[in-house]
């Protein structure tokens, strides 16, 4: 029989026993760790190895990358944490959905070149047992982009590199444009440049869907939920040449349900920015440009929401079924929309008339003043077109240098970014998703080098100005 | 009935796994729903299974499509798309010779040599695996005239919009019976000015055979386009009918 021996009712042993208890007392309530008197299947759960914010098609394509790279079947733990699942105001699904290679940076290109692949194969990609095959609805017309004198000389060297990296794009005269498609008034058009192949349209919210089934199979948690906190410690270290950095390391991710003032906070290794047009607030609440200004600390991402519309008319006389997506020098576009004579098109507004992004309301005055002349003065048929509808969605606008921003942050090291691709986020989505996989798990880039995109460079005002801009 | 206790590794996931079926939903309430499905849904080793034998399928038509650089380098551009041809099951005329067609005993190699500078004219590659990739070895064919790709199961849009290199020389294109074109890759056979015959009848993926006929013949002007009868889906009008009753029957 042992004896024990008789233990004190106060004493360091019981107070550090009586703290333990209180603290498991604490985590019952909401928000803290153990729940064993209600339900929490509809929470997130607490830990997690990569917490992926936003869940459109950059976000889902980091998981889908993350989840085939892995060494190991089930090596990572993904949580896409999505705070709308209707994806009413997501910038994926309002899109236009055009996809092109015409730009004026060749890692442009080649991400451009990269997705057309994955579009193409998407039935080999995403795959799922017993699932119908998808079809992406892929117009394969291309992209016409005209020019005036002053731009003449910037796109046909633009052409010669897209030529290089592997796009099929070819320059055309104001002759040959008229005699090809004669329903194109060429008056102001120095040159034109016409993609020729992997260059058209689909549909955006069918590539989004086929990524959420797959990812499913693959194991990735989903939640609908907001991320309202992160829970960091920093570290002071001194660089080589004794400056002073603090390195800021998140620990948990705090999601708030819908609707309600419960959260859950997830402990994660990796966080990654992907929530499109909200990612300059996610990115203030990880503390990135808290600091004096002019400094690395200091330095914002600069990426904001900016509403584009996007506008749905009926002309019986405009241009037939060979129409490419045409982009007029002064900035308005359009495309067909199926076979009935319906067209859409916008057109993206100088500094100045930017709208209001607090809400997705329609402008039709923009259209009647700015759109709808630049139109009829390209195409003389739009002279008589009758709008059907609109819809405004927004652009995830890098304000910088309109080009993405990809890869982790200097300071807050476990945040990588995959968002600011201000308006061709949808068609290089594919590549960027796995350039930011190859960065989480090897630590470089392996295939397209996208050290440009870095957050960095805007510290140090490198700009890589992307001028090929819808 | 079998009522399986889903395992523990699977009871967190069994909800969203759920949501998977959202895309097909009267799929998975099918009654008859086979076994194998069953056990897909619940063992992870049946599912990798499956994966593994689907991405054999995917593999065994790439490889049926791969590019014949070697020939192409050793024996020119058109022999090299003919033995392409010939492999996937399909049959080639040269110029001036007869079609010829790959037998049991397989291409001899001797005849091949005689017709190393002889340009290929026509191709017939219906029902053959051809896919985006083994394109290529046709589109090095410039003065191919005549090109036949009916019932390709593997053909869709995106290939369409690779033909525009053989613009200067197609003059006949059958595109009868392939399952994944529709009226998207229509719209870029623009570039074949020279296309004098088209079939785009039988397209399966085509949301409106009798419209789309007509914006192909307005794209395409002095081409003609064989596919639905852009009248039958029209019926007759109350004039007309009253004509054919009252006129003189005309001999069919």
């Amino acid at each position: 029989m042992n004896i024990q021996e008789k233990v004190p009712l106060r004493g360091p042993y019981w107070d550090g026993k009586v703290s333990e208890i209180k603290k498991k007392i604490q985590s019952i309530f909401p928000g803290g760790a153990w729940s064993p008197l209600y339900d929490t299947s509809h929470l997130p759960p607490e830990r997690s190895d990569v917490v992926i914010v936003g869940g459109g098609v950059l976000g889902l394509s980091v998981a889908y990358w993350l989840k085939r790279l892995e060494k190991q079947r089930g090596a990572i733990r993904v949580l896409v944490v999505e705070r709308d699942h209707t994806y009413a105001r997501a910038s994926t699904v309002l899109s236009v959905g055009g996809i092109r290679q015409q730009f004026s940076l060749p890692q442009n290109v080649q991400l451009s070149l990269f997705s057309a692949e994955f579009l193409r194969n998407i039935n080999e990609y995403l795959a799922v047992v017993d699932d119908p095959p998808l079809d992406l609805q892929f117009n394969p017309s291309g992209y016409l982009l005209l020019a005036s004198e002053e731009g003449a000389a910037i796109m046909e060297h633009n052409v010669k590199m897209q030529r290089q990296e592997g796009a099929k794009v070819c320059l055309m005269s104001p002759e040959q444009l008229q005699k090809k498609f004669p329903w194109i008034n060429t008056e102001g058009v120095a040159l034109a440049s016409y993609g020729l192949e992997n260059e058209g349209w689909f549909d955006p919210w069918c590539l989004l869907q086929g990524l959420r089934r797959k990812l499913q199979s693959m194991g990735v948690l989903f939640c609908q939920g907001e991320v309202t906190r992160f829970i960091s410690s920093s570290s002071h270290m001194e660089t080589g040449s004794g400056e002073q950095v603090t390195l800021k390391r998140i620990h948990e991710v705090h999601v708030k349900m819908d609707r309600s003032q419960e959260f859950q906070p997830v402990e994660c290794a990796i966080v990654v920015n992907a929530a499109g047009a909200w990612s300059g607030q996610i990115a203030e609440l990880a503390g990135v440009g808290n600091g004096p200004p002019g400094t690395m600390q200091g330095t914002r991402l600069p990426v904001e929401p900016r509403k584009r519309y996007v506008y749905l008319w009926h002309c019986p006389q405009g241009p037939g079924l060979e129409a490419p997506l045409v982009a007029d020098p002064s900035g308005a576009y359009f495309r067909r929309e199926g076979l009935g004579n319906n067209y859409l098109g916008g057109c993206s507004p100088t500094e100045e008339e930017e709208p209001d992004p607090g809400n997705l309301e329609v402008d039709y005055d923009f259209f009647q003043e700015k759109v709808w002349p630049r139109l009829a003065r390209r195409v003389p048929a739009f002279e008589t077109l009758k709008v059907r509808s609109a819809w405004a969605g927004y652009y995830d606008y890098n304000t910088f240098d309109q080009n993405g921003v990809v890869g982790p942050h200097p300071l807050v090291v476990n945040m990588y970014f995959a968002t600011g691709f201000s308006g061709h986020g949808l068609q290089q989505a594919p590549a960027v998703g796995r350039a930011v996989a190859e960065m989480v798990l090897e630590g470089h880039f392996q295939t397209i080098n996208l050290s440009p995109f870095l957050f960095s460079r805007f510290y140090f005002g490198e700009k890589a100005q992307e001028h090929c801009i819808l | 009935s079998l009522s399986l206790v889903t395992p523990v590794w699977n009871r967190g996931t069994s909800g969203i796994r759920g949501l998977s079926k959202a895309v097909d939903p009267e799929g998975s309430q099918r009654k008859g729903r086979t076994l194998l499905q069953f056990l897909t849904d619940r063992f992870y080793d049946v599912e990798a299974v499956r994966e593994y034998l689907l991405r054999k399928q995917v593999l065994k038509v790439q490889k049926k499509n791969r590019s014949v650089t070697y020939i192409k380098e050793r024996y020119g551009p058109y022999i090299a798309g003919a033995y392409f041809i010939l492999k996937l099951g399909g049959s080639v005329k040269f110029r001036d010779r007869e079609w010829m067609r790959a037998d049991e005993r397989g291409l001899s190699s001797l005849e091949f040599r005689k017709l190393q500078e002889v340009p290929l004219e026509a191709v017939d590659a219906s029902g053959c695996a051809i896919n985006y990739q083994g394109l290529d070895n046709l589109l090095a064919l410039k003065e191919l005239q005549s090109l036949s790709l009916r019932r390709c199961p593997h053909l869709d849009d995106w290939c369409l919009g690779r033909l525009y290199q053989l613009a200067d020389s197609l003059q006949e294109l059958s595109l009868a019976g392939c399952p994944r074109i529709s009226e998207r890759g229509l719209a870029c056979l623009h570039h074949l000015q020279n296309l004098r015959r088209l079939d785009i009848s039988d397209l399966p993926a085509v949301s409106n055979p009798g419209l789309t006929q007509i914006l192909v013949e307005e794209m395409l002007p002095h081409c003609e386009v064989l596919g639905a009868d852009w009248a039958q889906g029209l019926k007759v009008g109350p004039e007309e009918q009253s004509q054919d009753a009252a006129g003189s029957p005309i001999p069919a």
